[in-house]
């Protein structure tokens, strides 16, 4: 069955092998690497590709062929022939269900490329993984099943592959042999496909008719049963097509700083990946965002000092001056610098099974830099299988919407589609530390490079003086009813007695007046604790000791709140009661309500409250008065200030 | 326009990832086997922080049955590349006596399995790289470069974290620790391409030479030091061997083979039928779902 791969000059020849290794040797140092990816649904026959490309290229070794043909009789799907899906299908678990379930990368080679492949499956759970495939490929192969033609998961693979900006789009249209090789039937496929694609963006992409379980068209087009066929064969396009790396050299030099090497005095060298453009000795250079400039001095490498460097190519550059520069800076050319701004449009696909919450923090990372960020509210999320846009609230798991995202500081970016470098970042839950997201800027608002800090020459610092006292922010948390409000008010009360300035923020006063827009859902609970922050900061700022008092369950909002305010000033006080006490004493009759559905989203009951990690101060309610809680507190305070 | 060749683009990557670690992991450590894939990992730490030595030390989880000229080699190069080297051995195994001659895969579970976990405790290491290629297993061919374990070493391989571009989250939980694999997308071929082009010292067992040999369950093994136990009647025989990877020597199975230079190496590798990690006892247990397995059990 294989007969016509065997010798095909794609691949590497044995002759050459046996009679000139050197020669051989000389060939395949020079080869170029591209990157694609495989997508179509379950049945399109994808894995079967690609087990017939590593199969024609050599790349399956004889006891994998043995092992490949008695799984393919034990558990293939293809009766006695070889079911090159197994080849391709890795983990245990998938085995037994009969599909591929996560990203898988692949390798083989042709005379002219080496290329990896980003098996990615074809579920329409799985987007998150389609675009982590994507995000690294130079190119798409689109699988189509020749008896079912252009489908809805067609379509969003196509849609997802142009979202994650891959310029080259193949149309490879399966299983012909199960169709007798009909023109016409491979002539309407494209034909729908192309009008779709256009409605879409994508501006060009090649057809190709295949059969990946016979072998047609994939090293050698026409093959003998497509002789209406005109175009290369899959192998020949791959081994053509230009690699984006090489679009990059085009562009100018930018180079994140991953690592500064200080080996010792003498030497200052910033290590990173050039993202685009090329670099030599003597080129003027800009540090963003300082925008101090300087000049080049050397290219260094292990290998000797270089001429010049490229796009793709992982260098450590000295400059001619002592300028500040560090890990999260990007190099660029001096007269073409990148944006720096702290509020984006992008587009964000959701990786996560809990959906994103707007207003949250997250940490935002894009090429070297790490920073915190909020999403607002989408804008829409985008239905991927019709390409409608829907008003949204949220993202959920596997769902692409645009939205505004906000960093706590200006970051260094390019939008997307000129740089995925430097427009492309990632979504890092605080507390699980999982990624969560990913995003890709389409612009930066103008309103984040219009807002200037007003400089005040009365400080923060004049305040406290004139006060007396150090600053601090009192953070009390806890269950309804643990007793937060009560021993907060007598640190006041005795803090007072000692002539300090206080000012205490009470959760159901604030909720009165400030946040009374606001609900109790989990998106609501997050802005009433981020505003709560906000003013505990301007207070603190006035010089006052801020006291509050807010069940604030969630992890990540009072870490919010502890970066908002200088180190050492943000003071975590648990108040430490079980469940069961806070409820049995239910001052307010809140449990009980809670308990009969009367109160929705109530903490401890059908809302979670996470525990303070390593607060400064933990309050045991069981073991000591509401009095001695608020001594202790004092104490703490005034003992570390 | 400057092509780069898919070496110069591998090498660029590996040391990309290899930064990302240094400049966000706390402490790393790079896992040294003295194989031809340690070699390269060694060699492109050194080139990615050049003229620094690597900020971080190798750490090589010893079973004290690997091949003399292991040992030579690995304590050279650590010289070589100004790096501290640590060498673990796990004394449960050595006070146990576990060995590959009486033990069969516990040996390589004590030694190897336990052995790598108690040494990544015992320093504290919050990244570890390993030199493992996603073409070398199915299982390897799913798992993310940045790869992170439980507190107790697992890897659960339906809880991986998406990895976009070449954005590495590198955040863990308490007591998770990460494997790095900065050769993921390296080939055996791209290894010895570059062994070559590089000028890489590597152990010369993988080049073939004369060398006392006994043949043993369809295996080809060298006698390397005097704890091989011979049975009744055997007898070494010198045989031009060589080997495709280096492991445990009782475990290890040679090729035969006239190939002494890298060239013919190259040339041999690419004519023969067989894969690479055929010659290993390890890939063997439990069918194709051995490895998968043993990595969840926390096998590096």
């Amino acid at each position: 069955m294989n007969e016509h791969s065997a010798s095909d000059p794609v691949y590497k020849t044995d002759s050459l092998i046996a009679e000139d290794i050197d020669a051989y040797l000389e060939l395949h140092q020079n080869k170029g690497l591209l990157r694609f990816i495989t997508c179509g649904s379950v049945d399109d026959g994808k894995s079967t590709l690609i087990g017939r490309l590593l199969y024609d290229s050599k790349m399956i070794f004889e006891d994998q062929l043995a092992t490949l043909e008695a799984d393919s009789k034990r558990v293939g799907t293809q009766g006695q022939e070889i079911d090159f899906a197994l080849l391709v299908d890795g983990l245990a678990a998938e085995r037994e269900q009969g599909i591929t379930i996560d990203v898988a990368y692949r390798f083989f080679a042709t005379e002219k490329r080496k290329f990896i492949v980003a098996d990615t499956p074809g579920h329409e759970q799985y987007t998150r993984n389609m675009v982590t495939g994507a995000s690294t490929a130079d190119l798409a192969v689109i699988l189509v099943d020749a008896r079912k033609g252009v489908l809805t998961q067609t379509k969003r693979h196509s849609y997802l592959a142009h979202l994650i900006g891959i310029r080259h789009i193949v149309l490879a249209v399966n299983k012909m042999d199960l169709v007798d090789y009909d023109r016409e039937t491979f002539e309407n496929i494209v034909e729908e496909y192309a009008a779709f694609a256009r409605e879409i963006g994508i501006e060009e992409f090649t057809a190709i008719p295949i059969s990946g379980f016979k072998g047609d068209n994939i090293t050698q087009a026409p093959s003998e049963n497509t002789s209406w066929y005109e175009g290369p064969s899959l192998i020949q396009h791959l081994e053509t097509v230009e690699i984006a790396n090489t679009a990059a050299q085009a562009r100018t030099f930018r180079m994140p700083v991953q690592w500064v090497n200080r080996p010792n005095l003498d030497f200052r060298g910033f290590s990173g990946l050039i993202a685009s453009g090329e670099i030599a000795p003597g080129k003027p250079v800009r540090i963003v965002p300082s925008g101090k400039t300087s000049t080049i001095k050397s290219v260094v490498t292990m290998n000797g000092d270089l001429e010049r460097a490229v796009a793709g190519q992982s260098v450590t550059l000295t400059l001619e001056d002592e300028v500040d520069c560090s890990r999260g800076d990007v190099i660029a050319s001096a007269d073409d610098p990148p944006q720096v701004a702290d509020q984006f449009e992008a587009s964000i696909v959701w990786m996560s099974d809990e959906a994103l919450i707007p207003g949250r923090a997250y940490w935002l990372k894009l090429a070297t830099q790490t920073v915190s960020a909020t999403v607002a509210e989408p804008k829409y999320e985008v239905n991927i299988n019709t390409m409608e846009h829907l008003a949204a609230k949220t993202l959920e798991l596997n769902s692409i919407g645009v939205a505004e995202v906000t960093t706590d500081r200006a970051i260094v970016f390019e939008p997307y589609e000129d740089s995925k470098a430097l427009g492309g970042f990632i979504l890092v839950d605080k507390i699980t530390h999982a990624t969560v997201g990913a995003g890709m800027i389409n612009f930066s608002l103008r309103r984040a490079q219009n807002v200037h800090w007003q400089a005040l020459e009365i400080t923060r610092e004049d305040h406290a003086n004139l006060k007396n006292q150090k600053p601090a922010v009192l953070w009390f948390t806890g269950l309804s009813g643990s007793g937060k409000s009560t021993i907060a008010n007598l640190v006041e009360k005795k803090l007072n007695l000692m002539n300090r300035h206080t000012f205490l923020l009470d959760g159901d006063n604030v909720r009165h007046g400030l946040n009374k827009d606001l609900g109790f859902t989990e998106a609501d609970r997050i802005e009433n604790i981020r505003r709560v922050g906000e003013v505990s900061k301007l207070m603190a700022d006035a010089g006052l000791i801020v006291i509050t008092a807010f069940i604030s369950p969630f992890r990540a909002e009072r870490e919010m709140v502890r970066a908002m305010l200088p180190e050492g000033e943000f003071i975590e006080v648990h108040i430490d009661t079980p469940l069961e006490v806070a409820e049995a004493r239910d001052v307010k009759g809140l449990y009980k309500k809670a308990r009969q559905g009367e109160l929705k989203n109530f903490t401890g009951i059908d809302s979670p409250y996470e525990e303070p990690e390593k607060p400064e101060i933990r309050i045991d309610t069981t073991a000591m008065t509401p009095q001695e809680a608020a001594d202790l507190v004092v104490d703490k305070l005034l003992g570390s200030g | 326009m400057q092509r780069l060749t898919h070496l110069e683009r591998l090498e660029a990557e590996s040391i990309h990832i290899m930064r990302e670690v240094v400049a966000e992991a706390q402490k790393p450590v790079m896992l040294y086997s003295v194989g031809k894939d340690s070699a390269v990992m060694l060699h492109l730490a050194r080139k990615a922080f050049f003229p620094s030595p690597p900020p971080f030390p190798l750490l090589h989880v010893d079973t004290t049955w690997k091949f003399q000229a292991m040992y030579e080699l690995r304590d050279r190069m650590a010289e070589e590349a100004g790096m501290d080297l640590l060498v673990h051995h796990n004394p449960e195994a050595k006070e146990r006596g576990i060995n590959p001659f009486d033990h069969g895969p516990l040996h390589t579970d004590m030694w190897k399995t336990e052995g790598l976990k108690q040494a990544l405790d015992k320093y504290g290491f919050d990244a570890a790289f390993g030199g493992a290629r996603r073409d070398e297993e199915k299982s390897r061919a799913k798992e993310r470069i940045f790869s992170f374990r439980t507190a107790s070493h697992g890897w659960d391989p339906k809880n991986q974290r998406p990895e976009l571009w070449n954005l590495y989250n590198a955040r863990k939980s308490k007591g998770e620790s990460i494997r790095v694999f900065p050769l993921s997308n390296w080939t055996e071929l791209d290894i010895w391409q570059y062994i070559m082009a590089e000028d890489i010292e590597i152990v010369p067992l993988y080049m073939a030479a004369k060398r006392p040999t006994v043949e043993r369950d369809g295996l080809l093994l060298m006698v390397d030091d005097d704890r091989f136990p011979l049975e009744p009647g055997e007898e070494p025989q010198m045989r031009s061997i060589r080997f495709r990877t280096l492991g445990c020597y009782p475990l290890t199975g040679a090729v035969e083979s006239e190939a002494a230079t890298l060239p013919e190496v190259v040339q041999e590798m690419l004519l023969t039928t067989t894969s690479e990690r055929q010659g290993r006892a390890i890939d063997k247990d439990e069918g194709g779902a051995g490895m998968e397995k043993k990595k969840q059990e926390g096998y590096f």
